[in-house]
């Protein structure tokens, strides 16, 4: 029996259109800004001088901002352009405080800016989806906080008993986010933009990729569940296909996601358990996506004429096919065999695009469609371009995705080829890049289809805005809640679907264990990571040279992380073991081997003259013709600044690495001495470096690369 | 600070039987939920399905 919980007076109230609306107008400006930095480094990969020379438009610098531009500012307004939309409307309430909205909203747009500054200029901790310094983390973590107060206020002060479905994938978003980003933010400040990660190696990449993954998990899926279990119903005008499965998806997504986080270190020098474990609950979270995926096409059935008609119901339909699609791959490429075939390749980048480019893309479009006109109180400008969005976007899609898993297959198995006599066929890594440059133009091609799509709406949300008239504040009304109380025969589950808090506690402590299970061990168990007694603290020039390798976002095309196959035994030399990185702040394994894996960069297999690394940076296509790595030209122009060597030394020692007490007033002299002897060596082969320029630093951190763990096996030689 | 925590975690007896605690907390929880959605009032459901259209 259902309890009447109003007391029949009817309260007027208004909805905030206006946040909503600045939430959607910053989705669509950097949409267009993230997608076109998007276009044009896949456009570099394929005419490395696109990049005019310069330091910001180089891909290393951009593929961050590329990446925190469509997730963080594109992805991130859509979610709040979203939940502030759909929370009043599913509440009866407008949001809690306008003032917090405004906060939210500014506060936002303008960590949003302080990203689009300190990624092109090097600012960057090197943590994938992770990159921002330590001071736009702290800002993140306030104005997250502010987004959490307001949606909790407006959930409290609501005029509706039960929570719907959505609201739950909001809260368990808001508390995971802010579990993730506090817990992988842990830095050392050592100036205004610059920190050591407070792990190191092995610890550093399991934090990294528990919160990576669920970046994914819990920012670009669980938010836009929600929106999809709002907006899909209410664009079919008919409710959600089955209300019980949204529950059993909900608790079983949010408590196996977080425990996947492993499965992008396979092979590595992660301890097996947890990459077992990575594994296991990967293959699991197959039922929970498809679960979603089948609720949302599901509520589609007896509406297919309307879909045939409908943009705004077609984009949905290919958000949740590349949902279904992307969430079947995910498991998959968690087996460790399929793994060792697509790891490191383009088949990843095919995988997040399904995911990015149909789920997150197409599910924000058909928002965007539906929500503008109802805001703006007109129809849409034009159903005909938005059906020619949707058709260019899906081809865009195709264009983008194929030519991606060709490129993944293509060099996975160029990678692995013997010949007959037991060699690799191909042992320069090179001709296994320049097979994929088709492959790349074409994949670029895709962009550009996409994009055009994008600009198309544009305009037409442009004209459909310019034609209605904006409505900043709704007016709405609703019978006032008294009280909740107690039914008869009460489960437990109905009790907490009316508790908000409760809800917010259980989620956090699911998301919690699950965290908490995989890191606390590797933190905990010495035996997890065996110290290997020749592995030692970087000298202050290699250490100076790392921070120029990370600013330059080497990362992002090259690994330092040799699997245990022999095809990369063959080619790089050594696998590589736990124990190498224990100074590793932060680690340098990277997830994409555009170029060279370089773990074994400065030992006897892959060792290159001094002068061989200064040509190559100068211009890679001097030493490797057809290379598409861009020229580094700065590097041998710029001084390297020293200024805060001897701050970076007592912070490595602070974190654990054993530099002797006081060796930073003595870190100067050995830094100039080590540089001296190379300008020397650099001399020799008439090339006149002065020792104090930051090509001498680079050079001399990756000559040491490896080197600790090849004396190892000599010392181990020598005693036998 | 982080040495600190690592320190006095290492410690632990019995660190090994955290994971089938949690995954039994987890475990009892769901079965919880299956067990709710099998007896839950059908009225109930079809209430919550419609609060988009309220």
């Amino acid at each position: 029996m259902e309890h009447n919980n109003s007391n029949g007076n009817i309260e007027k109230f208004e909805y905030d259109n206006a946040i909503v609306r600045n939430f959607l107008i910053a989705t669509v400006v950097f949409g267009v800004i993230g997608m076109l930095v998007g276009l044009i480094i896949a456009f570099e990969l394929v005419f490395p001088e696109l990049n005019l020379g310069i330091p910001i438009t180089t891909f290393g610098r951009l593929r961050p901002l590329h990446t925190n531009a469509v997730i963080f500012a594109f992805v991130g307004n859509g979610i709040f352009a979203g939940v502030y939309y759909s929370l009043q409307r599913l509440l009866k309430t407008r949001m809690y405080s306008d003032t917090l909205s405004k906060i939210h909203f500014w506060g936002w747009q303008l960590i949003i800016l302080s990203a689009a500054i300190t990624l092109p200029l090097g600012y960057t901790t090197s943590k994938e989806y992770a990159e921002l310094e330590w001071p736009i983390d702290i800002a993140i973590t306030l104005i997250w906080v502010v987004f959490g107060w307001n949606m909790f206020g407006t959930i409290l002060k609501r005029r509706v008993e039960h929570l719907y479905v959505a609201i739950w994938f909001y809260i368990a978003t808001f508390i995971t986010v802010a579990m993730l980003h506090v817990v992988n933010s842990f830095e050392l400040p050592i100036s205004f933009l610059k920190s050591y990660s407070w792990y190191a190696g092995v610890q550093d990449a399991l934090v990294q990729w528990w919160y990576g993954h669920n970046a994914v998990a819990f920012f670009l899926t669980t938010p836009y569940l929600g929106l999809m279990y709002y907006f899909v119903p209410k664009a079919a005008n008919r409710p959600v296909y089955s209300y019980k499965l949204s529950i059993i998806h909900f608790w079983a997504l949010i408590f196996i996601y977080i425990w996947a986080g492993p499965h992008h270190l396979f092979y590595s020098a992660l301890p097996d358990w947890a990459q077992s474990l990575g594994a296991v609950f990967s293959v699991m979270l197959i039922a929970p996506s498809w679960g979603g995926m089948l609720n949302g096409l599901l509520t589609l059935r007896g509406v297919w004429d309307k879909v045939k008609v409908d943009p705004i119901l077609k984009f949905f339909v290919v958000a949740l096919t590349g949902y279904g699609m992307a969430t079947f791959e995910g498991p998959l490429l968690s087996l460790k065999n399929v793994n060792a075939i697509s790891h490191f390749t383009d088949w990843t980048i095919a995988h997040v695009h399904v995911g990015g480019l149909a789920w997150n893309g197409f599910l924000t479009f058909g928002m965007l469609y539906w929500v503008v006109p109802k805001m703006w109180r007109t129809n849409l400008y034009s159903k005909k371009l938005a059906d020619f969005h949707f058709w260019i976007g899906t081809l865009g899609i195709i264009f983008y995705a194929i030519p991606m898993y060709w490129a993944g297959f293509t060099q996975s198995f160029m990678w692995k080829e013997f010949t007959q006599e037991g060699f690799l066929k191909y042992p320069n890594f090179l001709e296994t890049v320049t097979a994929l440059k088709n492959l790349y133009l074409l994949r670029g091609i895709g962009g550009v289809l996409y994009f055009t799509g994008v600009i198309v709406m544009v305009y037409n949300l442009v004209k459909t805005a310019n034609a209605g008239n904006f409505l900043a504040n709704e007016a709405a009304e609703a019978p006032a809640l008294i009280k909740f109380h107690a039914e008869e025969n009460e489960y437990w589950h109905r009790w907490i679907e009316k508790r908000p808090v409760q809800m917010l506690i259980v989620s956090f402590i699911l998301v919690a264990i699950g965290g908490i299970v995989e890191m606390v061990p590797t933190f905990l168990i010495k035996s997890n990571i065996p110290t290997i007694s020749s592995v030692k603290p970087y000298t202050p020039l290699e250490l100076e040279g790392r921070d120029i390798y990370v600013r330059e976002g080497c990362y992002v095309c090259h690994s330092q992380m040799v699997r245990p196959f022999r095809s990369e035994t063959e080619r790089y030399g050594d696998y590589s073991k736990a124990g190498e990185f224990v100074y590793d702040h932060p680690f340098q394994w990277g997830s994409k081997r555009t170029g060279p894996d370089l773990a074994r960069e400065g030992t006897m297999k892959l060792r290159k003259p001094n002068a061989w690394h200064y040509t190559h940076m100068l211009d890679p296509r001097l030493t490797s013709p057809n290379s598409i790595m861009p020229a580094y030209p700065w590097l041998i122009e710029n001084d390297l600044d020293v200024s805060l060597t001897t701050k970076k030394i007592s912070a490595m020692r602070t974190l654990g690495v054993p530099y002797p007490e006081g060796y930073e007033q003595q870190a100067l002299n050995d830094l100039k001495k080590q540089a001296e002897e190379i300008a020397a060596d650099l001399k020799k082969n008439n090339i006149n470096a002065s020792p104090n320029k930051e090509i001498i630093a680079l050079i001399a951190y990756l000559q040491r690369l490896g080197v600790d763990v090849s004396l190892e096996k000599k010392q181990a030689m020598n005693n036998h | 600070m982080l040495r600190f925590v690592k320190h006095h975690l290492e410690n632990i007896l019995g660190i090994e039987i955290y994971p089938l605690i949690s995954f039994v907390i987890f475990f009892l929880f769901f079965i919880g939920v299956l067990i709710w959605l099998l007896k839950v009032d059908k009225k109930h459901i079809q209430k919550l399905k419609n609060i988009p259209f309220e």
